[in-house]
């Protein structure tokens, strides 16, 4: 009997044992990420900035020129970096509290230059790497190490729409929010995420994909409950969508 | 023969990195600096080069960190309050061995403090200044002509150790204007094998989880990079020392006082002269510990002049190291010394 390989790993990830904890979509998201520089076969010509969160070791699964940032400043780090190189695909891979909370600045400036890189938004409502306290994407009642009772707009205030936000500006070229809580959306969320890092090879300019992530540890949830919870909760506060594509075909 | 110009130490200082290859220039605007950014903005377009105004000092050095890590000649500039700003980014860059070059003129503080020439932030630049072990090669220009020479000078030490370099000037010297003699564009051929950029799997990072196997072998290799630098990089001016009694220690704008402060005093009797530390870090510990003893056979004093308080002197007590006595005569309000007051302090001391 002859064998066909029908799959196999992707080339542009390593063979080290990832540290993320069973379930996570971290490494969803790298193993899209490390298919899709195969698929452009771009593993030479991409530069990821790793951030300061849980994926901070990165470079450590996906095989590419990388850089790390220090905590919230990876807009800035690749806005370095893409003007020295502006013919190669310079990837931001950051957190909720690296991007919102610390890096909101770095990241609506960025967003607001439009500059030719692409963001990839890993928004799992919580702190993951720091022990699970409040991020600026908790759900209003959540409760995290820092919100025990749950979160309370009275003192903690609401959830921040990165996409909604990023909206406002005229330079962002292609924003997008979607999810990797089943095999549906994450075929979903690769398609997406190829059309972010296209725009860029193209030089059409600033593109930001946020996905909806599960962090099991830290909800208190086993990763099929936590994904159920993004499909029943997360996604009520955050709704999956297209916020904006200058490239569609009118 | 070669053209002198008259410039402003600021823009003297945009030009001389411009002619050392910096092409990337990011920095946020704040006062006593702010022609440095003017210039850039107009001047880098023109070679090449791009000029990103930041949405603050954070995100400056950070984009100087990105663009340091492709290789890039890369700088940024600022003021005092905004130098507190960029310590975890000095720190990063530190961490990860990254070759950028960083200009603070000095303006008054704490806090807000004023737009006045000040030397304040002496032990901030020279001590680390962020978190962690590490050093930044600090050099201290005097005049508009030495702003030039050290400015080229940060760009070849920044690459020869791949580590930050601080210029740090007061106020006063990046707004005079002096004449002064530019070097011809320098033709940079940076041959680097650990940027990220060329498809080799490079990693910048300054993170190394494990002490004992990882971050202690790269605090080792920093500090060994230290101790070279201490070696190679020691630069002074003495100035009528060789037959002084006492010697002031001064850098930046009082220096030039102490020189003119020194010549009159010469014409009473009193025998004074100069030791002006060029690089603040390293510190040039040895050769002023030697000035020392010779000022101690006379009974003379080690006279430190500064616009700050105990922070120049901090070091050249260390290096004095107890063998003679040390005076010091301070500024903090932002004005700067004037050679009475700096003749007077002599005088009245000697009583
Ligand atoms: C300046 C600074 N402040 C705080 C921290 C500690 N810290 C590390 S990661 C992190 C939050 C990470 O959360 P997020 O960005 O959401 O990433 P996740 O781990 O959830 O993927 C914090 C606060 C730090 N490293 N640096
Ligand atoms: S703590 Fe959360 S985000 Fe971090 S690896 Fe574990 S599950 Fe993933
Ligand atoms: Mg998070």
């Amino acid at each position: 009997m002859t064998q066909k390989t029908l799959y196999s790993k992707p080339k542009s990830l390593t063979d080290k044992v990832m540290h993320y904890c069973p379930g996570c979509s971290h490494s969803v998201v790298h193993k899209l990420l490390a298919e899709i520089i195969d698929e452009f076969d771009i593993q030479k010509d991409a530069i990821f900035i790793a951030p300061v969160g849980c994926a901070v070791l990165l470079y450590d699964y996906i095989d590419c020129d990388t850089v790390e940032a220090s905590h919230g400043r990876a807009a800035a780090v690749a806005t370095g970096i893409k003007r020295v190189k502006p013919n190669k695909q310079v990837i931001s891979y950051q957190g909720d509290g690296d991007l919102l909370a610390i890096g909101m600045g770095e990241t609506l400036h960025a967003a607001n230059r439009g500059e030719n890189i692409t963001v990839v938004f890993i928004n799992n409502a919580i702190y993951g790497m720091t022990g699970g306290q409040m991020a600026p994407t908790t759900l209003v009642g959540q409760k995290t190490a820092t919100t025990a009772a749950g979160r309370k707009p009275s003192n903690e205030g609401y959830p921040i729409g990165a996409c909604e936000l990023i909206n406002t500006l005229q330079a962002p070229y292609f924003i997008e929010r979607c999810k990797v809580n089943d095999s549906k959306s994450i075929i979903k969320t690769k398609n997406i995420l190829k059309k972010a890092l296209k725009y860029q090879m193209e030089d059409k300019g600033y593109s930001f994909v946020e996905i909806l992530s599960n962090c099991p540890t830290n909800w208190g949830l086993s990763p099929k409950d936590s994904n159920k919870w993004i499909e029943d909760i997360m996604q009520k506060n955050f709704p999956i969508g297209n916020f904006r594509d200058n490239g569609k075909e009118a | 023969m070669e053209k002198v110009q008259l410039l402003k130490g600021n823009e003297a200082l945009a030009e001389a990195a411009v002619r050392a290859g910096c092409r990337y220039y990011f920095g946020y605007p704040i006062t006593p600096q702010n022609e440095i950014p003017a210039y850039m903005s107009k001047r880098l377009p023109e070679v090449g080069g791009v000029f990103i105004q930041a949405e603050s000092e954070t995100a400056s050095i950070n984009m100087v960190y990105g663009a340091c890590s492709c290789g890039a000649r890369a700088m940024t500039s600022s003021s005092s309050p905004g130098i507190s700003l960029m310590q975890e980014g000095l720190s990063y860059l530190a961490g990860a061995d990254l070759p950028a070059v960083v200009i603070n003129v000095m303006r008054g503080g704490p806090g807000l403090g004023n737009i006045s020439p000040s030397q304040a932030d002496y032990l901030q630049s020279v001590k680390g200044g962020g978190h962690g072990d590490y050093n930044l090669i600090v050099l201290a220009p005097y005049s508009v002509q030495e702003i030039v020479d050290l400015t080229i000078k940060c760009f070849d030490l920044a690459f020869k150790y791949r580590n930050p370099v601080m210029l740090i000037a007061d106020g006063m010297l990046g707004q005079m204007s002096e004449p002064v003699v530019l070097p011809k564009m320098i033709d940079v051929k940076d041959d680097l094998d650990w940027v990220v950029g060329n498809g080799n799997h490079a990693i910048i990072h300054s993170l190394y989880l494990n002490p004992e196997d990882m971050l202690e072998i790269h605090n080792a290799k920093l500090q060994k990079k230290y101790e070279a630098i201490k070696n190679e990089c020691i630069e002074f001016e003495k100035y009528l020392c060789d037959d002084a009694t006492s010697i002031f220690v001064s850098y930046g704008t009082p220096a030039r006082v102490c020189k003119a402060a020194i010549d009159e005093l010469r014409e009473k009797g009193i025998k004074v002269g100069l030791f002006r530390p060029i690089s603040l870090w390293p510190f040039p510990e040895k050769e002023l510990n030697e000035l020392a003893s010779q000022v101690a056979n006379h009974s003379g004093k080690v006279i430190v002049v500064e616009m700050a308080k105990n922070q120049l002197e901090q070091d050249v007590k260390l290096a004095v190291n107890g063998k003679c006595e040390i005076v010091a005569l301070n500024k903090l309000g932002g004005a700067i010394f004037n050679e009475t007051e700096i003749i007077d302090f002599v005088l009245k001391d000697r009583k």
